[in-house]
Parts: structure tokens; C-alpha cells; sequence
């Protein structure tokens, strides 16, 4: 493989990991519903979620790596330039790692309300603010990138950034209606996990009443993102290399990719076909898998129109030259395809997962289950 | 280089140092008490003795505890490249990103998929596979010290790399090279069976405290028996990496080695310190001694460098001037720090001229820059330095806590052996009622001795390579992030405040689960 399919593979790789993290969110979207749960059956959604966001949390922490591993400029230029926006999002992830396995546990010093205010704060923070990331990419951010800075001992950084440090990332429109999207779509898939995970008929009306008010909210909010991103300006990269913005790129990508079109369309009807059937057919558990696919399929479509086509995944608002595309904040050909090997791992590292998520959730969480657990097997 | 920049250096080295400080307060528990628990589960599936299956989810509940604000503390850290240190993450996201993913995608997905199974699936799955899954959950975190550690090896010995000025960064050349370097092998053997040392010190000073309380013996007596062997066994191959890695270091980081000994001037034979107090007025090129107070070993220094009695050691004017040792141990001139001085400008000059070429087209000047750049690139680093005095790390902490980790190191394989000769023999200790009060205060008193050993090991690797961030390649003042200092102090102290009240949390739980746990009988396994 030649240095730029390799580029394309890793870019195919971080679509994956990016569209499993998007999809395993449902953890902070029900973390973010549990103060709206009775406190009965809290313990219900808590345990439920408790044997899942490691997964989450691995997944983010490997999508970082991996951008790290295969393209470490844009690792350096946004989370060194946008440092808060990162801070804010590690620091809630940080608080979420202990809440669960200190919440209930003797001698917590600060009491179980606190470790769920935690997961709150997470369970909001994390998605709105990770969507505020990913939407950077698509209307760009304020950097600029001079790799021959290292050479100058006075300032010798690379990649510079405004003074708000990402705070004015936070404070756009786009980057929040693209954040509150992927927050509702968060606590949309939540609920049809918990109608998948736990049998108790209460849990099963309250969260199928939930899933009526987040889906109309999520998909309010998925039009309105998908048309802004459709009408958008994008970095084009001409055959000399040089970057230019360009009116609807997005739309134009989506029109030159049209397998990437054909995957977005397949999954957003898998997402609606997801919850509708859910709605309609109480006894349906199964729509967390359907809406699930749907949404990976859909979040890879994005990062494709993203990256793919000749088009800068992450353009700079300060010095469209200074841009990011594939070929220019890759990795070298041979660390690159030094990884591709490893990569071959990744379909049996997901069939383990799937293999032992089945082998745990083949049996239900139920009241009595939470009853009858020693105090070491219940969050 | 002005103040500002510096504090933000400062600043940027107390955040990072203060999350891995924290960071490291909780890993080696986790990687320690994996095997450990790894052992009990074998030993209650092999034998289906229900005592052993009650031990092994006793010492579980800790393990759990602490896994989780590890966790925390390692997030951080992995992102903290990039906030922090971002030209850091460019000029070796192509060496260092490779360790990480392959962390992330082996260890990260193998931990976090199995740990759930042992928490919860007891009555899910069968013995085998709940098994399985403990050991792939202890397995799983040794794989991601393993690659952390190659990363971090290399950083201390930049090796299986090229330099590229097209795109100013180091770029692998070979993957093997840098996994299986002399310092990765050495600090990843070092680091991991330190940690099995620290899981099984923990093991024994708890079960010392329930000993002393006078509770549940017999639990005690079959954790002490698998704690002890595994804190023994960690030990000792901790002793042997660590041989291996003074000779390393000796070899690729001298400056460091004369750090940990306080020395400035060295000689055939070098004795070692083995106690010794600093003198504070001493500093490169003054006439002052470096010890107020030394009691030494002879040539001891020299054999644990080179393994020659005989050998020459270099201080660390010796290093400064460019003195060296050969391939039998004799002193040798070799480059002076005033010449890395000038041919790391050499080289910085040359990348200079290199990028203009480069952007004008002239093709004919770019194969004499890049001569000149490939000649000198190993000194690049220094060209950012001012003076020699510069490249000294901090010779007093990395001295104390060189000593104080081999102090603690030497006690630790003592206690070991006293305690399994106690366990084995108790017949050999005359009055051993009245001892094993004292024991017990020992044995407790024992785990903050090895968490500071633990912690000294880090300090000396970390602060003895100092002011490198990659080792004669980047300072840490160009390895930065483009912030002021206001920014990274404000999360300093806001990491500092959290850090700090989930650390309280942590402990207070421990101590709350150990204390409730040691009430009940841990002979049976606990059913509701």
C-alpha cells in the first residue's frame, strides 16, 4: 500500500472508533437521566450502565491514541490550542471513572448523591462538549501550524491557537447545536438500551416515555445539524496542495461520495426504524441494535465526508493554508503500515466484546437480581 | 528564554508531574494485587475450597477500589501530551503513538471487556471462564505497562528513528528497535515486577493489621502465604532489572548515574555511596566537597555501572568536559557539553537553511544542508541550551531518592524472606508471642515504605534526565504547548483540589472495606 492508502485506511480506522465511541455515549446519556429516575429504581439504571462504561472509556481513551498513533498533528495542534475544551472534557470523564464503584461503597466520604451529581455532570459534559470537538472539524477552528516554529528558542511551538484556548469553540452556535445533537441522540440510545437490559415493566413505560421526548428532540436537532453542515464552506485541496475554502463542500462530498451518501441514508433509516418500532411495539427490545448500527453507520459517513475527497478534516479559520488534511498531519508510510498490522486485530478484539457483552446481558437485569447481589456485585 | 515561557515550563512539568505522582499511587496496587488475586482464583479452581473463593473476592473488593481512580488519573495523563506538551506530541507522535494505540486496542479493550465479567459475572459464567477473565483483566493491565514503558523508554534512549526536516520530527525506522531496546527491556521488567513487590507488601501489611485486631487467621494465613511469594519473587527480579538498568543507564544516560550518586568527579574504581549527606554549597565547577558526610563501598560504583571493579565512572564535570569510559573501562575524551553546544546549533542553523531551500526550490543546496543536519542532528537538542550547567539534572533528588529506593529495595527482600520463614518455620522464633505484635506494625508500616520506593523509582528516571523531555534531542522549554502560564496553573490546581479529595475517598474506602470485611468471617463466602 502506498503512503496515502494508508493514510485513508487510518482515516477509515478512526471513523470506526470514532462511530463505536458516538454509539457507547449511551452510557452518559443514561448516566444523564438517572436524577429524573425514581430512587427505587435508579440502583436498576446504575448497575445497568456500571457494566458498561469502562467500554466507553476505553473507547475514547483509544480514539485519542489513535489519533495520537496516525495523526499526531492534529493531536498536537487541537488538544495543545483548544486546551479547554479538552480539560473539560477529561475532567468529566475523570469524576466518572470513581463514581460508580465509590457510590454506594462504605466510608465514600462525600455520600452517594455526590458520585450521581458526578455522573450527571458527566453524563451532560461529556457528549455536548465531545460533539463541540468533532463539530471543529467540520467549521473549523482557530489555529495556525508553522512546524518550522521548533527552530525559533524563543517560541518554538508548532501549532498556535487564539487566546480563549477553545472557550470560543464552546461558545459557537454550531459547535453547540452539533454538540446538544449528539446529547440527545445520547440519551435516545439510553433509553432503548435500557429497554434491551432491564426487565421490569416500570423501567420499561418510563423509559419508553423518554425515548418519544429524546427522539423528537434528537431528530429535530439532526436536521437542523445536517443542514448547516450541508450548507457549509470546506477546505478544498487543489492538485498543487494548496487549500482553498469552498462553498458547500460538504454537500459536494456527500454528491462525489456517493457510497458514503448510500451508508448515511441506510443508517439514519436504521436509527428512525430503531425507535419508531420501539415506540409502536412495546414487547420490541431489540431496537439498541438497530439504532446502534444506524448510528455508527452514520457517524463513519460523516468522518468520510470529512476527510475523503480532497478535503481538509480540520481547517483553520486563522490561515486556511495551515489546515489539516490527511497527507499533511499523518504519520510516516512506515509506522503507518507498522500499525496497519496491529489494526488486523481490531475484529477480534470487537468479537471478544460482543462474544462477552452477550455472555453478560443473555440474562437480564432484574429487581431481584439488585436484592440478592453481595455488596461487592452492585454499584 | 524569557520568564514567561519558563513558567509555563514549570507550571506544565508540576502538572504533569503531579498526575503521574498520583497516577503511579494506584497502578503498581493494580498490577500487584492482579497477580495475587490471578493466584487465588487459580488456587480455588483447581481446589473448589469455597476459603479460597471467600480470599480471593476479599482481596478483589480493594482491587476494585483502586482500579477505578487509576483509571481517572490515566486519562489524563495519555491527553496530557497533547495539551500540554504539543510540540512534544509532533516531533514523536510517529514513535510514541505506535506503543500507545497498540496499548489502547491490545490492553485498554482486554481490561476494561474482562474486568466487568470478574466484578459481575460469578453467577453468569462458568468457573472457567470467570477465571479466564480475571487473569486476561491482570494480563490486560500488564500489557498497557508494558507499552507505556517502551514509550517512555525511548524517550530516555531515542533509538529506531530518523530525523526528517522535511517535516521536523523524528519518523520510526524500526518497530523492533524501539520495542526491544536495551532501556525498554530493562524498564519494563524493572517497573512490572516492582509492582508484584508492592502488591504483595500490601497484601502482607494488611493482613498484619487483621492480624494484630486478631481476626480471621486463617484468611490471613492463606493470603500472607501467596502475598508473600509474589512481594518476594517481585523483589528479587526487581533487584536483578535494576542491576541491568544501572548498566544501561551507565551506558546511554551518564549524566543521570552521576546525578544518583552526587558525583563530580570520578575515577578508576569508583567507590558508591552507600550513605551519604550532600553539601548544599556544591555546585558544577566550585571547589566545595560534595558530601558533608559519606560512608562508601569501594569500587562499588564501578562494578554496578560496567561490572568491572576497575572501571572508570564519570562525574559530573567529567561528562560536562567530555570524558567518557571505553569498552574496558578506561577514561577516554570523547565530546565536550561546549561542543554539543555548537554542533546542535550546527544542526538547528543547517534546518534552517534546509526549510528555505526547501520553499525556494534549490534543490542543490538542500543535499549540503541535509549532510550538515545528519552530522550534528544527534546534538540538536543542546542548541537550546545556554550553557553546559544547563544539562545538570537535580542532583540532590535524584541522589536521595536513588537512596532511598535501593534502602527500601534491600529491606523489602529481607522482609519478604522473614516473613515466609515465619509462615513456614514459625517454630524458629523462641517467644513469638510477644514478637508478633512488633511484626504486625512491621508488616503494616512496610506498605508506605514500598509505595515510597516505588515512588523514588520514578523520581530518579524522571528527574535524572532532566532538562530532557527526549533525551539530547528536546528540552523541555521547546517541547510545550503554545498557553500561558495562567492557564496550565489554574488546571494545576484544579487536578491538584480533584486529584486530591478522590485519593481521601479512595483510602477512606479501603480502610472502611477492610475494617468491615475483617469483622465478618472471611472463611465463607458472603451470600444475601
Amino acid at each position: 500500500m502506498t503512503h496515502e492508502m494508508l493514510q485513508n485506511y487510518w482515516w477509515l480506522i478512526m471513523s470506526v472508533l470514532g462511530a463505536l465511541l458516538v454509539f457507547m455515549l449511551f452510557v452518559q446519556g443514561g448516566q444523564a437521566m438517572l436524577a429524573s429516575t425514581p430512587r427505587t429504581k435508579r440502583v436498576l439504571l446504575v448497575n445497568s450502565l456500571g457494566r458498561k462504561w469502562e467500554l466507553t472509556f476505553t473507547t475514547l481513551v483509544t480514539f485519542g491514541g489513535a489519533f495520537f498513533a496516525s495523526f499526531p498533528l492534529f493531536y498536537s495542534t487541537s488538544f495543545g490550542g483548544a486546551y479547554w475544551l479538552w480539560i473539560f472534557i477529561l475532567f468529566s470523564f475523570v469524576i466518572q471513572a470513581v463514581a460508580y464503584e465509590y457510590r454506594t461503597k462504605h466510608g465514600n466520604v462525600y455520600g452517594t448523591r455526590f458520585y450521581d451529581t458526578l455522573l450527571h455532570i458527566n453524563g451532560v459534559v461529556g457528549p455536548v462538549l465531545l460533539g463541540v470537538a468533532v463539530a471543529g472539524m467540520f467549521f473549523g477552528a482557530e489555529f495556525t501550524v508553522g512546524k518550522e516554529n521548533i527552530l525559533d528558542v524563543q517560541a518554538a511551538t508548532i501549532s498556535r491557537w487564539g487566546p480563549l484556548h477553545g472557550l470560543e469553540a464552546i461558545a459557537s452556535w454550531k459547535n453547540l447545536l452539533f454538540g446538544f445533537m449528539v446529547y440527545f441522540l445520547a440519551r435516545t440510545l439510553a433509553s432503548l438500551y435500557f429497554i434491551n437490559n432491564i426487565d421490569d415493566d416500570e423501567v420499561q413505560k418510563s423509559q419508553h416515555r423518554m425515548l418519544l421526548v429524546n427522539a423528537v428532540i434528537f431528530v429535530v436537532l439532526f436536521l437542523g445539524t445536517c443542514a448547516v453542515i450541508l450548507t457549509s464552506r470546506g477546505v478544498e485541496i487543489d492538485a498543487g496542495g494548496n487549500a482553498m475554502w469552498t462553498e458547500y463542500k460538504y454537500l459536494i462530498n456527500y454528491i462525489d461520495l456517493w457510497w458514503a451518501l448510500a451508508i448515511l441514508l441506510i443508517g439514519v433509516a436504521l436509527v428512525l426504524t430503531g425507535i419508531i418500532k420501539s415506540l409502536l411495539k412495546p414487547e420490541f427490545r431489540s431496537g439498541i441494535w438497530l439504532a446502534g448500527i444506524g448510528t455508527i453507520l452514520v457517524v463513519m459517513s460523516l468522518f468520510w465526508v470529512l476527510g475523503y475527497n480532497n478535503t481538509a478534516y480540520y481547517p483553520s479559520l486563522l490561515d486556511v493554508q495551515s489546515s489539516l488534511t490527511l497527507a499533511n498531519s499523518s504519520s510516516s508510510e512506515f509506522t503507518l503500515r507498522t500499525m496497519s498490522y496491529v489494526s488486523l486485530l481490531v475484529p477480534f478484539v470487537l468479537g471478544y466484546i460482543a462474544w462477552v457483552w452477550y455472555k453478560m446481558d443473555h440474562k437480564k437485569i432484574t429487581q431481584a437480581e439488585m436484592d440478592n447481589a453481595g455488596d461487592d456485585e452492585i454499584y | 528564554m524569557n520568564e514567561l515561557l519558563m513558567n509555563t515550563v514549570d507550571w506544565s512539568r508540576a502538572q504533569f508531574a503531579l498526575t503521574a505522582c498520583y497516577h503511579w499511587l494506584f497502578v503498581p496496587l493494580t498490577l500487584g494485587l492482579g497477580l495475587v488475586i490471578g493466584v487465588l482464583e487459580t488456587i480455588y479452581y483447581r481446589t473448589r475450597d469455597e476459603k479460597w473463593l471467600a480470599t480471593t473476592k476479599f482481596w478483589m473488593t480493594l482491587f476494585g477500589v483502586n482500579f477505578a481512580i487509576g483509571v481517572a488519573t490515566g486519562i489524563i495523563l495519555e491527553f496530557e501530551f497533547g495539551t500540554n506538551w504539543s510540540n512534544y506530541s509532533w516531533f514523536v507522535g510517529d514513535i510514541f503513538g505506535a506503543p500507545l494505540a497498540i496499548e489502547g486496542i491490545l490492553a485498554f479493550f482486554m481490561e476494561s471487556t474482562f474486568i466487568a465479567v470478574m466484578f459481575f459475572g460469578w453467577k453468569k459464567v462458568s468457573p472457567a471462564f470467570h477465571l479466564a477473565s480475571t487473569w486476561l483483566t491482570a494480563l490486560g493491565a500488564a500489557i498497557s505497562a508494558l507499552w507505556i514503558l517502551v514509550a517512555n523508554a525511548w524517550m530516555q534512549y531515542p533509538t529506531g528513528v530518523t530525523f526528517n526536516p522535511e517535516t521536523m520530527r523524528n519518523e520510526m525506522t524500526s518497530f523492533w528497535q524501539v520495542a526491544l531496546s536495551p532501556m525498554a527491556i530493562a524498564k519494563v521488567f524493572h517497573t512490572v515486577t516492582s509492582c508484584w513487590a508492592l502488591g504483595g507488601a500490601f497484601v502482607v501489611g494488611v493482613c498484619g493489621w487483621m492480624l494484630l485486631k486478631g481476626r480471621n487467621r486463617e484468611h490471613c494465613m492463606r493470603s500472607l502465604k501467596v502475598g508473600a511469594w509474589v512481594g518476594l519473587v517481585g523483589i528479587v527480579l526487581t533487584s536483578i532489572s535494576g542491576d541491568t538498568s544501572a548498566v544501561v543507564v551507565a551506558q546511554k544516560q551518564p549524566m543521570k548515574l552521576a546525578a544518583m550518586e552526587g558525583l563530580y568527579k570520578g575515577e578508576q574504581g569508583q567507590a558508591i555511596v552507600a550513605f551519604g549527606i550532600l553539601n548544599p554549597a556544591k555546585e558544577v565547577g566550585s571547589d566545595e566537597e560534595p558530601y558533608l558526610f559519606d560512608i562508601s563501598i569501594p569500587h562499588g560504583l564501578a562494578f554496578l555501572a560496567t561490572h568491572r571493579f576497575n572501571a572508570f565512572v564519570p562525574g559530573i564535570e567529567d561528562i560536562i568536559a567530555g570524558k567518557s569510559q571505553d569498552e574496558q573501562g578506561y577514561s577516554i575524551s570523547t565530546i565536550s557539553y561546549a561542543q554539543r553546544i555548537e554542533h546542535g546549533k550546527a544542526a538547528r542553523n543547517a534546518l534552517a537553511q534546509y526549510n528555505a531551500a526547501l520553499k525556494n526550490g534549490d534543490s542543490a543546496s538542500l543535499q549540503q544542508h541535509r549532510q550538515v543536519i545528519d552530522d550534528n542532528f544527534q546534538y540538536l537538542g543542546y542548541a537550546y541550551l545556554d550553557e553546559p550547567s544547563e544539562a545538570v539534572p537535580n542532583v540532590p533528588l535524584s541522589f536521595y531518592s536513588f537512596h532511598a529506593m535501593v534502602t527500601t529495595g534491600g529491606y523489602l527482600v529481607l522482609f519478604f524472606i522473614v516473613v515466609l520463614l515465619l509462615l513456614y518455620k514459625p517454630k524458629w522464633v523462641p517467644g513469638k508471642e510477644k514478637l508478633a505484635k512488633l511484626g504486625y506494625w512491621l508488616a503494616i508500616l512496610t506498605i508506605p515504605l514500598t509505595y515510597l520506593c516505588s515512588m523514588c523509582g520514578w523520581i530518579v528516571a524522571e528527574v535524572g534526565r532532566q532538562p530532557w523531555t527526549i533525551q539530547d534531542l528536546m528540552p523541555n522549554k521547546v517541547a510545550i504547548s503554545d498557553l500561558t502560564s495562567g492557564h496550565v496553573q489554574t488546571t494545576f490546581w484544579i487536578f491538584a483540589v480533584v486529584f486530591t479529595a478522590l485519593l481521601i475517598a479512595d483510602v477512606s474506602i479501603i480502610c472502611k472495606q477492610i475494617s468491615k470485611k475483617s469483622k465478618t468471617n472471611l472463611d465463607i463466602v458472603e451470600t444475601k
